[in-house]
């Protein structure tokens, strides 16, 4: 039994089909991304020991959840999963304090699991004795995180926990997420369909739902790749991952190093040395043969063209370009592609007209 | 118009008759409601009809068919006789046993709807945080389902302490053992003796709304439905 999570499933229902076969890291974040009706919501139900999907495998390391083959089916109360829904799922007769240690206690009160840590990554320390009908959205959610963590998970599933939140509600848990990606050493698979938070938290992805079948791997190459790219629509584009390296504060940019290049952004306040994700869209990137000289783009990168797909529109081709270790994608129009010859091999300049920090 | 001893005895009676079939009530209602609320069995819907058959029937159809049962050539009386316990057949037992069956769909409705509205959610949150069946049961069910257990209980005490028709056929007019309340002001009313009877009628009338009233103060959100 290797390390990593193991699920191997098929899910029939009329009109729908789904066969999953996965090896997903043992560490950090994991997206199941897909539209809605992919089947997501079920895996993970299947993973939790919730639903019994006849044939599956699932395992967590070398603890096996379920094995059909040889007759095996641990219950959802016996696997060490912390299960988060949109709705949060808080117990209306107990207070914050006894939600909190309901599982807590039936986990046996672990040393090992730093409850006042928890209780104050979160930012319910206040809230304890309160009930549930008395919190905000975003306090439930946040109650209900920690109260998945104190039960002291091997494995996080967390299906769509902002979904139900409006923008303000999801500003406020998503740094919540974030710092439990950074400090915890608890996978998660994490079910969404709204890609900026899947790009800001993963590490890897699970694409669902496509006319393609399932495709999985690190976020940063399944975002480049040229054939999932339609998956995301207007939304496609690379994640880069860098490095503050300087920052000007007469004109207010900070310095981002990444593999093989670097670009100005908007001044940041994290100190220099602190790595930060951005998303460059490929409907913001544009191309010119020879470096521009007078021009108000501030990113200007030298790429080769690695190849080309066709995109939604007919008047639209969607262009991969490494520059330096990274990929880069570009929208561009059909006619500029033919007006510049641009071919594979092809040297070009990438105008990066803007960059959206992920956090 | 004061209370002979008599009616003491059968308001003693009734009460000790109440509180035992509520008690009993709970104990096997519980789990049947549970299963009915829960299970996804075919056998749900003629088990929920026949719990409900004394909803619809006269008392006397049950009384009746209780009284051939319990009888020395009924199933129940060779029964109970087999077993030395003779027949139950005006007998207080008799009489908890045919008020457990008259007032079952009181309590069983109230907590069945009790157990569907809490739905799936909160019994799978449990189950992720490590509660097994039972645990989720006393920790989960229970506590969310508390109001109808209210609701059941005072149902199920009223109903019993109301019924007529089923005592009158299976545990006829004995005092001290199968005299109730109700035959009691019935046997008052054919005396002709009105004031006993108002005593013992007002003073139910007054008791039931009390109870009742308790009830409703207590559930605030009763009158959202």
């Amino acid at each position: 039994m290797g390390v990593g999570i193991r699920i191997r499933l098929a899910l029939r229902r009329p009109g729908f089909a789904l066969d999953l076969d996965l090896t997903l890291p043992a560490r950090g974040i994991t997206a199941l991304f897909g539209p809605s009706g992919s089947g997501k919501t079920s895996c993970l139900r299947a993973i939790a020991g919730l639903d019994r999907v006849a044939g599956a495998h699932i395992a967590i390391g070398d603890e096996i959840w379920q094995d059909d083959r040889r007759g095996l089916f641990v219950p959802t109360h016996r696997r060490a999963v912390g299960y988060m829904l949109q709705e949060p799922g808080l117990f209306p007769h107990l207070s914050v304090r006894g939600n909190l240690d309901y599982g807590f206690r039936r986990a046996g009160r672990p040393t090992t699991v730093d409850q006042a840590g928890i209780v104050a990554m979160l930012g319910i320390g206040a809230l304890l004795d309160r009930r549930p009908d008395a919190l905000s959205g975003g306090e439930r959610q946040r109650v209900a995180i920690a109260r998945a963590l104190l039960s002291r998970p091997r494995l996080l599933l967390l299906d769509e926990p902002l979904a139900a939140l409006d923008a303000a509600r999801k500003a406020e848990i998503l740094p919540y997420l974030a710092r439990l990606h950074e400090t915890l050493a608890i996978p998660a698979l994490y079910v969404s369909h709204a890609l900026d938070e899947v790009a800001r938290l993963a590490d890897h992805m699970v694409l669902l739902g496509g006319p393609h079948g399932v495709h999985d791997g690190p976020l940063p190459q399944m975002l480049a790749r040229l054939d999932l790219a339609n998956e995301f629509a207007d939304d496609s584009g690379v994640l880069i991952e860098g490095t503050i390296a300087s920052h000007d504060d007469i004109d207010h940019l900070s310095r981002l190093d990444f593999d093989g290049g670097a670009i100005f952004v908007a001044r940041r306040p994290e100190p220099v040395g602190q790595r930060l994700r951005y998303r460059i869209h490929a409907r913001d990137v544009s191309l010119t043969l020879a470096p521009p000289e007078a021009t108000s783009i501030l990113n200007i990168m030298p790429a080769v063209v690695v190849a080309a797909a066709a995109t939604d529109t007919p008047a639209h081709l969607l262009v991969r370009l490494q520059a330096g270790g990274t990929p880069l994608l570009a929208r561009i129009s059909q006619r500029s592609w033919k007006a510049l010859q641009l071919a594979p091999g092809s040297q070009v300049w990438a105008q990066i007209k803007s960059a959206a920090l992920l956090g | 118009m004061t209370l002979a001893a008599a009616d003491f005895a059968a308001l003693w009676l009734t009460l000790k008759l109440a509180c035992t079939v509520t008690g009993l009530l709970f104990v096997l209602g519980t789990p049947l409601a549970w299963w009915l609320a829960r299970s996804r069995s075919r056998w749900t819907r003629p088990v929920a009809a026949l719990v409900a058959l004394p909803l619809v029937l006269p008392p006397t159809v049950l009384g009746f068919y209780l009284l051939l049962a319990f009888g020395p050539h009924g199933p129940v009386g060779a029964a109970t006789q087999a077993l030395g316990l003779g027949l139950l057949s005006f007998t207080f037992s008799g009489l908890v046993v045919a008020s457990i069956l008259y007032s079952m769909p009181f309590v069983i409705q109230p907590l069945r709807h009790a157990f569907e509205a809490i739905g799936n959610r909160p019994l799978e949150v449990a189950a992720t945080l490590g509660a097994g069946p039972w645990d989720r049961f006393f920790s989960v069910a229970l506590p969310l389902a508390r109001r109808g257990f209210l609701s059941a209980g005072v149902l199920g005490f009223a109903h019993t302490v109301g019924e007529f028709g089923v005592v009158l056929m299976i545990g006829g007019n004995i005092p001290q053992r199968t005299r109730v309340v109700s035959v009691q002001i019935f046997d008052h009313v054919e005396a002709l003796k009105y004031g006993q009877a108002h005593a013992l009628a007002g003073g139910l009338l007054v008791f039931s709304f009390l109870v009742l009233l308790a009830v409703y103060t207590s559930q605030p959100r009763l009158r959202n439905f």
